[in-house]
């Protein structure tokens, strides 16, 4: 095949110009795919698990600096944070009562041992209905100086069974995590093994170093305790990134994993994945959240009920992106400062898998970090089609997917686009670094193909893992809610 | 803004003008993106929507348009003697091709997507962009001298039974352009195949494509056609599947925005090369005989494999499985082009069969997975 072209005097050029788009074509192919880019690996680091797959969504107005106090009057608990109990919890405080940092506001009927506890010291200022006279939140007004519930603290040494015991009733149960399905552990279920990933990778989460600091001895002694909760062993998974705090790199009686990737590298799901894969239903294993081990392990060092939570707030609105220390539970409006703007989306989480919140309403249980970013309401002309302003996306029909620049910008919640069918293949696997099949479960959950979803390993996946799939979905499907479900109705079989 | 709340105000009500209202919402969403926000996790999501995919790929086929319309254009006045020139009188061409290919695209478009708002409405939903991509691709696989109302009826039959029957966009098991062409070449065989249809408006010629000659051995084509005329495509055939650079243009825009799976398109292009292989070692008929890199100059392939074998809802959906599905697509094509004697064109049964058997395909990589997974438990 000779590459003479064929046509005469004016079709030279069209031919030179066809060929030379191809060339422009393959050239920007390949070199799309060379400068992909590659998760840092910290120097000298070796074992560390790099995991290719996955996404920095990078946001403007990451938090920074040192950890500043901030005085906050109200903070609440909220029966709704946790999975899969009773929507109205029998309370044993009332309105007007004062309560200790530690005492029992509510627990669960069918698991009276099991006690919710209020974080800080104070007057119980109110007890605030939902739907159906369901308890949304039970609201502290918090002393000016902190008074410590009386604890009958058991000695390390005793018995797994003892020490189960007194967890429960000092409030601390809760903050441990059972998978699968998300739930408040069992006491009798011994896990056989427990997670904990040292660092977020979520867009604006807090940096682990900032939240451990300080607080090392409580770290530590909350990591000897589960172990002796634990038949196996527990697992931390550190950051492969870069350097480390030394409470997480010097860590005794566990075993460390490094990672090295884009979110959700850090998620503790992924670390189980890659360690040891939850192997079904039946199986048990525990997770817990850093500042969660921190507050076990004062139990034992200072003999309190410590709740103090280090808290990121961030996002392309928050005036001054910053970390605050603070208690579980804090009033959003106080613990912003301001009182956001109507076109202004509140964020009690990460962007991916957080609750919206308005000024007046509370941190939930678990949440170490605030997102402050823009609401989104409005109409873009030919949006679908024009060259957009700069927006983070994952897609390659963006000159920002096919190179990225990997500079923070603005973010919004416009869902760009509206909800469609299943079309794409392949852009779920592309976000998960897990030898799964996201679509072809999400499908067999939306058919309720039991045997199917557990083939597929729907057992080791929580929302968290599956939310940057739902970000990089073309067709807008709700897939967290759909994992839910899916795991809902697996958990009732 | 301005023209948002004027056209907000031109909204017809849902329950009482439902066929109204969904052609509003096609209209308007086309114009708009919406303010549509999350109400809940993931609060965020990628700028990409399915729009923008779909327009990507009608975008990389109307290079193939252009000359779709010139090639009819000059393959109508070849055969009537006349501009014999590829430069000659390109105006006249091009006018020519548009006043064949338009109507065809515009008879398309109008049937394919006033049954998709008739089932939307019905359903009580917007209307899906899935028909934006089947409506520009069916001109471009049909001869040019199909008659306007077979094509309209091909097209209904595709979209109510191909597509709306099993749910609308992205729950379709056949592709759907290669069903309407299926549709009329087994109801209407006389007007898609044989060698009268490829050339327009010219009664009774007989323009036998490089692929009708080949069946004789190469050097039949040779005779007639060049290498150079069937690379860029200046030769009798469907509207879109001539010219090779300008497929392969396309291909490669839809690699590069990752909408089309390269896999799929290397896996078939593996396909045709190992069947082509294999005939050439066998050459029991003149047809085997010809050159395995040949076939790739002739028909069809390309383009099917571009923008047929990797639409995305009918093939397979796993990495390994697009590998498996690509391949099969280009083995059975060779071998139905080889040995059809009827017919010499392959893809389009090839495809179809396979889009049959990509949940097939799938299957059984995903049972790997799942037995691996039940193995631990």
């Amino acid at each position: 095949m000779t590459l003479t072209p064929v046509f005469g005097l004016i079709f030279p050029t069209l031919s030179y110009i066809i060929l030379g788009l191809l060339a422009l074509m393959s050239l920007l192919y390949v070199l799309s795919f060379l400068m992909r880019k590659r998760p840092p690996v910290k120097k000298d680091l070796k074992d560390v698990i790099v995991l290719k797959k996955g996404y920095d969504i990078p946001i403007k107005g990451a938090p920074a600096g040192d950890v500043q106090d901030v005085k906050v009057t109200r903070f609440a608990i909220q029966p709704k944070n946790f999975r899969y109990i009773f929507p109205i919890p029998k309370l044993t405080v009332a309105v007007g009562d004062q309560v200790q940092a530690g005492d029992v506001l509510f627990f669960d009927r069918d698991r009276p041992d099991i006690k919710f506890v209020s974080p800080v010291s104070g007057t119980v200022e109110e007890i605030l209905r939902g739907a159906k006279r369901s308890i949304s939140e039970v609201v502290i007004r918090a002393d000016e100086t902190q008074h410590y519930r009386a604890l009958d603290v058991v000695p390390e040494t005793a018995e797994r069974a003892r020490l189960v015991a007194f967890l429960a009733e000092a409030g601390v149960w809760p903050m441990i995590n059972q998978r699968p399905y998300d739930v408040i552990p069992d006491f009798d279920k011994v896990p056989r093994d427990i997670f904990i990933s040292t660092f977020d990778t979520a867009p604006l989460a807090p940096d682990g170093a900032k939240l451990v600091e300080g607080r090392e001895a409580a770290f530590q002694k909350g990591l000897d305790i589960l172990a002796r909760l634990t038949s196996g062993s527990v697992h931390l998974g550190l950051d492969g990134r870069k350097d480390i705090h030394p409470a997480f790199a010097n860590a005794k009686g566990v075993k460390k994993h490094y990672f090295s990737g884009f979110h959700p590298a850090g998620n503790v799901g992924i670390h189980i994945h890659h360690i040891a894969p939850i192997r079904g239903g039946e199986d048990v294993v525990w997770t817990l959240g850093v500042q969660e081990v921190i507050t076990i392990g004062t139990l034992f060092t200072e003999g309190k009920f410590d709740a103090t939570r280090i808290v990121a707030i961030g996002g392309n609105r928050e005036a001054s992106p910053r970390y605050v220390r603070t208690f579980q539970g804090a009033h959003i409006g106080e613990l912003l400062g301001y009182s956001p703007a109507h076109d202004v989306r509140v964020i009690s989480g990460d962007v991916l898998t957080g609750e919206r919140k308005t000024e007046d309403e509370f941190l939930n249980y678990f949440d170490d970090q605030i997102s402050v970013i823009d609401e989104g309401d409005y109409y873009e002309m030919f949006g679908w089609l024009l060259p957009s302003r700069k927006v983070p996306t994952v897609s390659y029909t963006y000159k920002e997917g096919l190179f990225p620049s990997g500079k923070p910008m603005d973010i919004d919640a416009n869902t760009h686009g509206e909800k469609r069918a299943f079309v794409m293949t392949g852009e779920y696997e592309r976000m998960l670094p897990m030898d799964l099949f996201p679509q072809h479960l999400m499908k067999a959950i939306l058919v309720a193909d039991y045997e199917r979803m557990e083939a597929l390993g729907i057992h080791e996946l929580s929302e968290e893992d599956i939310a940057l799939c739902e970000f990089a979905c073309t067709s807008k499907q709700p897939l967290q809610q759909i994992l839910r479900q899916g795991l809902s109705e697996m958990m009732s079989e | 803004m301005g023209l948002v709340d004027f056209f907000k105000k031109l909204e017809p009500d849902k329950k009482k003008r439902p066929l109204l209202h969904t052609l509003y919402d096609g209209f308007f969403t086309f114009l708009f993106v919406p303010n549509h926000r999350a109400g809940q996790a993931s609060h965020v999501h990628d700028h990409v929507d399915l729009k923008r995919t779909m327009i990507m790929v009608v975008l990389a086929l109307v290079p193939l348009y252009l000359f779709g319309m010139y090639n009819v254009g000059h393959q109508h006045y070849l055969a009537l003697g006349q501009y014999s020139d590829p430069t000659e009188a390109v105006g006249a061409k091009l006018l020519y091709g548009a006043l064949r290919v338009l109507p065809m695209y515009i008879v398309a478009m109008v049937v394919g997507l006033g049954i998709e708002f008739y089932f939307a409405s019905k359903k009580g939903h917007a209307i899906e962009e899935g028909y934006l991509v089947t409506g520009a691709l069916i001109p471009l696989i049909m001869p040019p001298t199909v008659p306007l109302w077979i094509l309209a009826v091909a097209v209904a039959l595709a979209v109510i039974f191909g597509k709306e029957a099993f749910g609308g966009t992205g729950m379709n098991v056949v592709n759907i352009a290669l069903l309407a062409r299926v549709i009329v070449f087994f109801a209407y065989p006389q007007t898609i195949s044989g060698d009268a249809v490829w050339v327009a408006g010219v009664d009774g010629y007989s323009g036998a494509t490089p692929l009708a000659l080949a069946t004789q051995g190469w050097d039949q084509v040779t005779q007639k056609f060049s290498t150079e005329q069937m690379w860029w495509g200046l030769i009798p055939g469907s509207v879109g599947e001539t010219c090779k650079p300008l497929i392969l243009l396309g291909a490669l825009f839809l690699l590069l925005t990752r909408i089309a799976s390269w896999r799929i398109m290397l896996g078939g292009l593996l396909g045709l090369v190992f069947m082509g292989l294999l005939f050439n070692a066998w050459g029991a008929t003149a047809f085997m005989r010809v050159p395995w890199y040949y076939h790739l100059y002739m028909g069809s392939f390309l383009f099917a494999i571009a923008f047929m074998a990797t639409d995305p809802v009918t093939a397979a959906s796993t990495n390994r499985g697009k590998w498996i599905y690509g391949f099969l697509v280009g083995l059975f094509g060779l071998l139905i082009r080889v040995f059809n004697p009827a017919y010499p064109e392959g893809w389009m049964l090839a495809i179809l069969l396979m889009n049959v058997f990509a949940p097939l395909i799938d299957y059984t990589v995903l049972q790997a997975n799942m037995k691996k997974r039940l193995k631990r438990a």
